[in-house]
């Protein structure tokens, strides 16, 4: 390849300055004229059916201008299983203690408030299901008994009559095969608890119904088009006349992947015609009503030869998945995808069960059920390591995924990272040399950790993008791979650069507006470097090919012997000769005045092709079910201190397989987040949940990191090329955060020697281990 | 029941009536239109809401409004002038200390605050300035050696 010029430079982010001002807007900050304001009255039974609602009073109030209850919605709508209304309706149940039963906009938030609290419901309280695997019994209150008649994905397998809304089942192999021939065989259990995604900003979405039936959306969400499409379900509207807007998102983690209180705002907004109707969640709402991150009880048998080599795995995973699983049956499905681990596994069983709860809505978050799994992998693997007399590092080294190995699913892998990701961190937490220790009561040592994640989207999903050249030699790239702070906004215009041949400050990123910007499925899986990246080269190869195409007509030279170069299109022989690219932004002009070639602009659109589902019965890979896998390992140091139970993490290192990497001081940015992202999920972060209710709905209650518990961290990358990335790029975002927590779990193993199957690990529950 | 309050916003003169029970952040956002302070939590626990008042970093959304009255107060959009961006927030973009960007203008002025009361804090007194404000995607690294590189540029 030719030198590359602007792939791989840390350009400081596009949209850093709108930030660091205050001016960058988003949904909450918008205000509109007239604008009325939205709450919500909220269910708070776990599961109960809903016998009546009466709205009398609050209608009665002045300044209410609607009030919606259940009725209010005809279908069902979900991103892959379709199996919620916005809103419970009466004859229905509300299904987690929290839903939504009725809504107001008034004038100001205080009378919408007052409104809902007038508004008199009627419930007669069920048996909940409070526990997954209490769930999955054939005696558990069924929670949606109409689950067999709901529109699902084809490659979902709701189970009716039981909780169960997807089973996932891989058989790779044979394991029993494995296990008989296996020197020791072992069984490790562990459990994950919900968390939540704590964006810094709520989710938040006005709404405005124009009299022509045209729905304007300025939604706080990931993915607009998923969003459209939902709404386009749930109420019978045509695409055409929804508009979904989202600007500036104050963080996602996959919280802000699906359609949430949307749904809620909008019939508002139909009752109140030409006027915006905004709902803003609370940070109690967040918690409760935006998407927690699913619990998971994981159960792993292992087949292991004495020598270390893995001869098969069996895995069970329940998850907790909720009152509604539209989003879930999918990370349910990842977990299965994703659960050898990056190891090469000849036979690989896995049962990943999606179960319903009377719990907060399970949903995406970052790493999409491998941060999950990879607690249990990965100290599974450290647990073996231990009984067997091996080290942890030869273990990972005898079974790691190299390139030409196969996948827990059998696809054969040309790209494979892992090994050269796991050396690095070992090399700089210098995982051989034992912690200096400083003081008798505080323990210090080290733990390692791998993982793994590819992106979960459906084989087809599609990306397009936009790019329009100006007279003046600037562009505009248009695309709805959205910034979330990954990004995304700086990404994108430096991959589109490097094609044209011109500084990336000179293509401004346009985003998030479904009339506007061309279709992208969705801005999750990191897959929008990948996916939306391919679109935006094809987007500039194409105008780069319309431009040379003018050019051999203008330079009279062949298209071949001509490029673009710095702002020129230049003849490759004789280099004097060359013409601005600018002068062709119309197409050019004769000397007799014609015209011809029209304004520049190129298309691009991606699907990555042969990318196939796996087989429906065993799971296997014929050929590609991933679009990609991302590799990449943790190691850390932490210090336990015996007397208080108080673990802090010292030291973090990581290394992954990005492949070519498009802005190495966003790259690391990204790694740096996700390490202490984990480490608040390893130490401090549970959504603490009581016969279905949210215990600690604030950051009192809820403690996320702070400056004050950042350890020194070390952000590595390998790369090895993704041979359909552009430039060779992969995602990253998520995979980054995968091996954190099991990393920090391994090196509290490796200090008192006690193991912690189920996190966050609290002082308590070190203080309770300790105990003589 | 309304309250008069005057204070100075930016270096402005404001005057306004507001209800007793309204906060400083609803005053700032709601009736004055500036939006740079944010709402993480409206409980005091996040530092979205961080302005300086009366030289001392505060939560807006726990200080109500007719404590407002005689105050002064500064929030992002005073820190640049004339379109030329402070050296903490260049700091802010050279070192990527922001993602989502939603925590920084609570950050800024954390910093701003401290930098004006201790031009060369160590790294301890930054993580004690800044352990208010919450950050869900950097991960602190960057927006601490961005306060430090800034305190650099302080001068000696
Ligand atoms: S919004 Fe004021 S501290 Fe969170
Ligand atoms: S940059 Fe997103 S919360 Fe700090």
């Amino acid at each position: 390849m030719d030198q590359l010029k602007h792939i791989g430079k840390s350009y400081t982010r596009s949209d850093a300055v709108n930030k660091v001002t205050g001016s960058a807007e988003y949904v909450d900050d918008i205000r509109l004229p007239r604008m009325l304001y939205a709450q919500c009255v909220r269910s708070p039974h776990a599961h109960a059916k809903i016998l009546s609602v009466d709205t009398a009073a609050a209608w009665a109030m002045p300044g209410v201008r609607a009030v919606i209850t259940g009725e209010e919605y005809p279908n069902r709508a979900g991103l892959y299983l379709e199996d919620r209304y916005f809103m419970a309706k009466a004859g229905d149940t509300a299904k987690y203690r929290g839903e939504a039963v009725a809504a107001v906009a008034a004038e100001t938030p205080e009378i919408a408030q007052a409104a809902c609290a007038a508004i008199r419901v009627e419930y007669e309280v069920l048996p909940a299901v409070t526990n997954a695997v209490e769930g999955m019994k054939a005696d558990a209150p069924v929670i949606h008994p109409e689950l067999g008649s709901y529109k699902v994905a084809p490659i979902f397998y709701p189970k009716p009559g039981t909780n169960i809304s997807h089973h996932y089942v891989l058989r790779k192999g044979d394991f029993e095969v494995a296990s008989f021939q296996a020197d020791r065989v072992f069984t490790h259990k562990y459990y994950i608890p919900h968390v939540q995604h704590v964006p810094m900003e709520p989710h938040g979405c006005i709404a405005r119904y124009d009299p022509d039936g045209k729905l304007t959306v300025w939604a706080s969400c990931q993915s607009p088009y998923a969003v459209r499409q939902a709404l386009s379900v749930a109420f019978g509207l045509p695409l055409h006349k929804i508009r979904v807007i989202s600007q500036a998102v104050g963080g996602g983690f996959g919280a802000k992947a699906g359609t949430t209180l949307e749904g809620i705002v909008i019939p508002l907004a139909r009752q109140c015609q030409g006027r915006p109707v905004k709902l803003v969640y609370s940070r109690e709402d967040e918690f409760i009503n935006a998407y927690v991150r699913q619990g998971m009880h994981a159960t792993i048998t292992t087949a292991m030869r004495a020598d270390g080599k893995i001869l098969g795995v069996h895995n069970e995973f329940i998850w907790d998945g909720g009152a509604y699983t539209e989003y879930g049956v999918n990370i349910t499905k990842a977990g299965g995808w994703g659960s050898a681990g990056p190891y090469d596994i000849e036979n690989v069983w896995t049962d990943s069960y999606c179960v319903y709860t009377n719990h907060p809505v399970g949903g995406p978050y970052r790493g999409f059920g491998m941060c999950e799994i990879h607690f249990a992998i990965e100290q599974n693997i450290d647990q073996i390591a231990h009984e067997m007399g091996l080290s942890e590092v030869e273990i990972r080294r005898i079974n790691a995924l190299c390139p030409g190995g196969h996948t827990g699913m059998g696809e054969k892998m040309d790209v494979a990272g892992y090994a050269e990701c796991l050396e690095q961190v070992i090399r700089d937490i210098e995982y051989d040399v034992p912690s200096v220790q400083v003081s008798p009561t505080k323990i210090r040592a080290k733990g390692i950790a791998g993982g793994w994640k590819s992106p979960s989207m459906p084989t087809n999903a599609g990306s397009s993008a936009i790019l329009r050249m100006n007279e003046d030699g600037t562009f505009f790239l248009m695309s709805s791979g959205q910034e979330l702070g990954q990004g995304a906004a700086t990404v994108l215009p430096q991959i589109a650069a490097e094609v044209l041949s011109v500084p990336p400050h000179m293509i401004a990123f346009v985003s998030g507006d479904t009339d506007h910007t061309p279709y992208e499925w969705q801005t999750v899986a990191s897959r929008t470097t990948y996916c939306a990246g391919n679109a935006c080269k094809l987007a500039a190869e194409n105008l780069r090919d319309k431009l040379l195409d003018l050019a051999q007509i203008k330079m009279g030279a062949v298209k071949r012997d001509l490029e673009l170069c710095d702002g020129y299109i230049v003849h490759k022989i004789y280099p004097e000769r060359r013409i601005p690219m600018k002068d062709l932004a119309l197409g050019i002009t004769f000397d007799d005045g014609s015209g011809y070639g029209g304004p520049a602009i190129g298309v691009g659109t991606f699907t990555l092709e042969n990318n196939i589902n796996t087989d429906k019965k065993t799971g296997v890979a014929t050929h590609h079910p991933a679009a990609f896998w991302t590799m990449g390992a943790n190691g850390v140091e932490v210090e336990v201190d015996t007397e208080t139970g108080h673990i802090k993490v010292l030291k973090m290192c990581s290394c992954f397989d990005a492949g070519k990497v498009i802005n190495p001081a966003l790259f690391c940015a990204q790694s740096e987040g996700a390490m202490v992202q984990a480490l608040g999920t390893a130490l401090f972060e549970e959504l603490k949940l009581k016969d279905g209710k949210v215990l600690n709905p604030s950051f009192v209650d809820y403690k996320i990191p702070t400056a004050d518990d950042m350890p020194e961290l070390i952000p590595k990358f390998v790369e090895y090329a993704e041979p359909t990335g552009p430039y060779g790029a992969r995602g990253a975002g998520e995979p980054l955060m995968v091996p954190g927590a099991p990393a920090i779990a391994n090196a509290v193993f490796n200090a008192i020697g006690v193991r912690f199957t189920k996190m966050p690990i609290t002082p308590e529950d070190v203080l309770n281990a300790l105990k003589p | 029941m309304k309250y008069q309050i005057r204070f100075t916003l930016n270096g402005e003169e404001q005057e306004l009536y507001v209800p007793a029970n309204y906060t400083m952040l609803r005053v700032l956002r709601d009736e004055l239109n500036f939006m740079g302070t944010k709402e993480g939590c409206g409980a005091g626990e996040c530092g979205a809401c961080t302005v300086i008042a009366d030289g001392r970093p505060v939560n807006a959304c726990i200080v109500l409004a007719p404590e407002m009255d005689g105050m002064s107060i500064e929030t992002v959009e005073g820190l640049a002038k004339d379109g030329r961006l402070t050296p903490l927030q260049e700091a802010f973009v050279s070192h990527a200390a922001l993602q989502c960007g939603f925590c920084t203008p609570g950050f800024l002025m954390s910093a701003t605050a401290l930098l004006r009361e201790n031009p060369h804090p160590a790294r301890e007194e930054i993580i004690r300035a800044i352990s208010g404000n919450l950050c869900r995607c950097t991960g602190y690294v960057r927006i601490i050696e961005a306060i430090e590189d800034a305190a650099r540029d302080n001068g000696q």
